[in-house]
């Protein structure tokens, strides 16, 4: 193992990360506190509460899962796609790292990312609505298990993209409209029972409801669901990954 | 002269051994039509070619960055795709293209490198490398505020960083000036005297001529000749006999096939090759042979051949 050569990564990638450290932070906190003074404040005030929770409060988990997946795509994905446009991934590819190394770089880097804009926007969060984590393991779990994944899936975006529409058009209109129909908003009880059914095909329902029930114990589908589809996509993501690296698909001519 | 003469190793076992190496790109085009190559450690190696002659190509497999379609490359006896990890360690590579992230500085990105290459950090080695290129001053220096030579130089440190026991540079001269092409010599011979292999490209042959052991010439994906450099000086010492014809010339009478004789294209010129070197010229005979055929001529003149006519003879001869 190259520990030499995932530690220039991570460090590298980190570094990217410290550079932009502004827009990195702020904006996620700008935008997540709106949807607080929006969601939580004016209309959450008139919303009724939901299992025994606060509205303000039960759109806090959705929200942080909004922000992980989108940031982990973003980042994992430009993280790899970067060095293809501009062409350094020659040295990626003449250097002694291994598939696994280049991954663990990357998407330790955009992961720990992440999971620090995760915390952040919590504490934000706390500041709007008292906050109580029941299980707060369960609930490390879940920031770090979503984080990796769609990290894992925003590295698979950014070899697949050829061009800039390709690095923006799946977080667009794929992952955004997932999360905001995957309960991250409202309880899935809500919906009509066809609906219901339909939304259960959504993966995000269930991250959004494995990160809720471990702050409020409350939860649309089963935890153990919950964690079980995770650690699928995960799986799913590993194996696209590996075969990505063994075919050089779209990295080697 | 003396200094270019190859290394006491030339006759040591091929640290690079290139097999029946072809590739066709998705495309369809074929890039390499069976390249087979040793590379002497520690001699200074030049690939000499056209534009699209495939040398980036042969070199990109070598390095692992492009697949083969076939044949093996091995580099100190490591299978390039069984043993890529330990064949790759001992590899350093300055591209063709200007292709740096931009936003680093530059102690940072030969930092990366190195341990990219999987070698622990050495502040003194980078700054040894940055010294050597005249890059110490610019050590915090964004990349991207660089001038191109600069960022060339920043590429050849990148290269350095983890102590590579080969070094491939693909055209580093391109858009050099001479100073910084000087400074680039002088390095390239102080890393082969420390026992590193060094293989180049280049399009100019005086390039290659002061620089390389041995030269070899692509030409369209195939290896058109591989020699020791004093070899291809021998066939520099040949002079070439232009006679400028009165009247155009079909073609070469039989009579006089024993002289080799080239007709140019518009049948006004013959030329006759011949070797200074030896005793005798055949001038004489050849003038004599040519008045029996009712061959006269308005002028003459003779020209040396470079190396420079042989390459372009080499890759025009090729159908
Ligand atoms: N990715 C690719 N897909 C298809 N064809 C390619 C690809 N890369 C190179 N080629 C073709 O392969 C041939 C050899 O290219 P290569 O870059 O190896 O040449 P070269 O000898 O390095 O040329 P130059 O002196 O211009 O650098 C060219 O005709 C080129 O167009
Ligand atoms: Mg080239």
């Amino acid at each position: 193992m190259n520990l030499h050569a995932v530690r220039a990564i991570y460090v590298s990638e980190m570094a990217r990360t410290f550079r932009t450290l502004l827009q990195s932070i702020a904006s996620p906190v700008i935008s997540t506190s709106l949807y607080f003074v929006v969601f939580g404040g004016a209309i959450g005030s008139r919303m009724p509460e939901i299992d025994g929770v606060a509205y303000g409060a039960f759109i806090v988990p959705g929200l942080v899962m909004l922000l992980l997946l989108t940031e982990s795509i973003s980042n994992a994905s430009f993280g790899i796609y970067f060095p293809k446009f501009v062409g350094t991934i020659y040295e990626l590819l003449s250097a002694p790292v291994s598939a696994l190394e280049i991954v663990l770089g990357f998407v330790g880097a955009a992961a720990t990312k992440s999971i620090i804009l995760g915390l952040i926007v919590l504490l934000t969060a706390n500041l709007f609505v008292p906050l109580h984590i029941a299980h707060p393991l369960v609930m490390v779990l879940f920031l770090v298990l979503t984080s990796v994944t769609f990290s894992l899936f925003g590295f698979i975006i950014g070899i697949w993209a050829d061009g800039f529409e390709k690095l923006m058009v799946v977080p667009m209109l794929i992952v955004m409209p997932l999360t905001f129909l995957g309960g991250s908003f409202y309880s899935i009880q809500v919906l009509p029972p066809f609906w219901q059914t339909v939304t259960l095909f959504n993966p995000v329902v269930y991250l959004v409801n494995g990160f809720r029930w471990s702050f409020f114990g409350i939860a649309d589908v089963h935890v153990g669901h919950s964690l079980a589809m995770t650690f699928a996509f995960l799986g799913i993501c590993l194996a696209i990954v590996t075969w990505i690296f063994k075919t050089g698909y779209r990295l080697k001519a | 002269m003396s200094s270019n003469a190859p290394p006491a190793a030339a006759t040591a076992p091929a640290v690079i051994s290139v097999r029946s190496l072809r590739k066709t790109y998705a495309s369809g085009f074929e890039a390499l039509k069976g390249i087979d190559l040793d590379i002497r450690r520690g001699e200074i190696f030049a690939l000499l070619g056209p534009n699209g002659a495939g040398k980036t190509t042969l070199i990109s497999i070598i390095c692992g960055i492009v697949r083969a379609t076939s044949g093996t490359v091995t580099v100190d006896s490591h299978d390039i795709v069984g043993g890529w990890r330990a064949a790759r360690s001992q590899i350093g590579l300055v591209p063709q293209e200007l292709t740096i992230d931009t936003f680093d500085t530059v102690r940072a990105t030969a930092g990366f490198s190195r341990g990219l290459f999987g070698k622990r950090a050495s502040p003194a080695h980078i700054e040894k490398v940055l010294r050597d290129l005249s890059l110490w001053d610019k050590r915090d220096s964004k990349v991207m505020t660089l001038s191109g030579g600069m960022k060339r130089r920043v590429l050849i440190a990148k290269a350095l960083a983890h102590e590579p026991r080969i070094l491939f540079l693909d055209e580093p001269t391109a858009g050099v000036d001479v100073e910084l092409r000087r400074d680039m010599w002088d390095l390239v011979r102080a890393l082969r005297a420390s026992g590193v292999t060094i293989i180049l490209t280049t399009h100019y042959i005086a390039e290659a001529e002061e620089m390389a052991d041995r030269i070899g010439v692509v030409n369209r994906g195939e290896l058109v000749v591989v020699e020791d450099k004093a070899e291809l000086m021998r066939k520099l010492g040949r002079k070439q006999l232009i006679l400028q014809l009165p009247a155009r010339l079909e073609h070469i009478p039989d009579a006089l096939a024993a002289y080799r004789l080239e007709l140019s294209a518009d049948g006004s010129e013959l030329t006759y090759t011949y070797d200074t070197q030896s005793e005798r010229t055949g001038i004489t005979s050849l003038l004599d042979a040519l008045a029996e055929a009712g061959i006269g001529f308005r002028d003459l003149r003779t020209q040396e051949s470079s190396l420079e006519d042989i390459f372009v003879n080499l890759v025009r001869d090729q159908p």
